[in-house]
């Protein structure tokens, strides 16, 4: 399947999980928030989350800000 | 004696909040939290950079520093309250800096946006700490909704102007029951000095540190003043007279 993770289109293989995906993009998921198709995904809930084709996953972190 | 800066019954420490945006290194960083005291940070939220070394988030650990994540570049309640959520659950904190900004050139604070999602984000747990105009009755809308602070800008975020509308923060100040933070446009430490003197409870600053041709200095002098003006404001000063009024005793005077 085919998904848009952080504005990047990327294969990932059928039936991947959230935590799947996050643990093949990220070093580490500390201080990570997901969202997917414009809702948060809870950090509980990604290891049963399975993925769709097209979806759209922003990973987000804390960096330098005012 | 203990005169520390509590928001929402929870005692943050220094009177000086610091923005850690604008800074060239985490070195810098590291340095003017040293040097100001602060004991409250702001981060933003961005997409994940994995070639990135080196979090934000160690370097205020590394100094017991509170995280006061912000919804910077928010352009309508919508995106405000997904940021502060994904906010929340990334830095497992329900605090928040509110900033909903209308456009690039001013960033000013986009009031109907802005009270929708403050109000949206209370109704979610949040303690919604919101940046906003230096309008006394936007300011009272935002308490009135449960916002446990209030952000008052002094002049537009960056600009280094100081505090446009000195009058307009004291009507604030004067009506306000939670904390009100002057947010944005201090350029120099005689403009947090003059926030304190107003009556604020706390000053907010970035880039007039991280940007200063010596941040760890700036950051120093920024500290001094936040703590001298709150104290000028705490002893209370003298009425402004439109004429002159000797010191010296008037009596007792030699005929010479």
């Amino acid at each position: 399947m085919i998904l848009t993770i952080n504005g990047e289109r990327r294969e990932f293989a059928d039936g991947a999980t959230l935590a799947d995906l996050v643990a093949a993009t990220l070093p580490t998921d500390r201080g990570v928030a997901v969202a997917v198709d414009g809702e948060v995904a809870p950090r509980g809930t990604w290891a049963g989350l399975a993925l769709r084709d097209g979806q759209a996953i922003e990973l987000l972190t804390a960096v330098q800000g005012g | 004696m203990s005169d520390e800066l509590v928001v929402a019954g929870e005692k943050v420490g220094s009177r000086l909040i610091l923005g850690t945006g604008g800074a060239p290194s985490m070195q810098v960083i590291d340095e003017v939290i040293a040097a100001s005291g602060t004991s409250l940070c702001t981060v933003s939220m961005r997409r994940v950079d994995p070639s990135t070394t080196g979090s934000v988030l160690d370097v205020l650990a590394h100094h017991g520093v509170r995280v006061l994540p912000n919804t910077a570049g928010c352009r309508t309640a919508r995106e405000a309250v997904l940021t502060a959520q994904l906010a929340r659950e990334a830095l497992e904190t329900d605090w928040v800096k509110l900033e909903v900004v209308a456009d690039d050139d001013t960033l000013l604070p986009d009031a109907v946006e802005l009270l929708d999602a403050a109000e949206r984000l209370v109704a979610d747990g949040f303690k919604v700490f919101p940046y906003t105009n230096d309008d006394p009755i936007l300011a009272r809308r935002l308490q009135r909704v449960g916002c446990v602070a209030v952000m008052p800008l002094g002049a537009p975020i960056g600009s280094g102007l100081g505090i446009l509308n000195p009058h307009n923060i004291e009507l604030i100040v004067a009506e306000a029951e939670v904390p009100v933070v002057l947010d944005a446009g201090v350029g120099t430490a005689s403009d947090a000095a003059l926030a304190m003197e107003l009556g604020c409870d706390a000053v907010l600053l970035a880039s007039a540190v991280t940007r200063a041709q010596q941040p760890a200095l700036m950051a120093a002098a920024m500290a001094s003043a936040v703590a001298a003006g709150r104290l000028a404001r705490r002893a209370g000063r003298i009425p402004k007279r439109e004429h002159a009024r000797a010191s010296s005793p008037t009596t007792g005077m030699a005929v010479l």
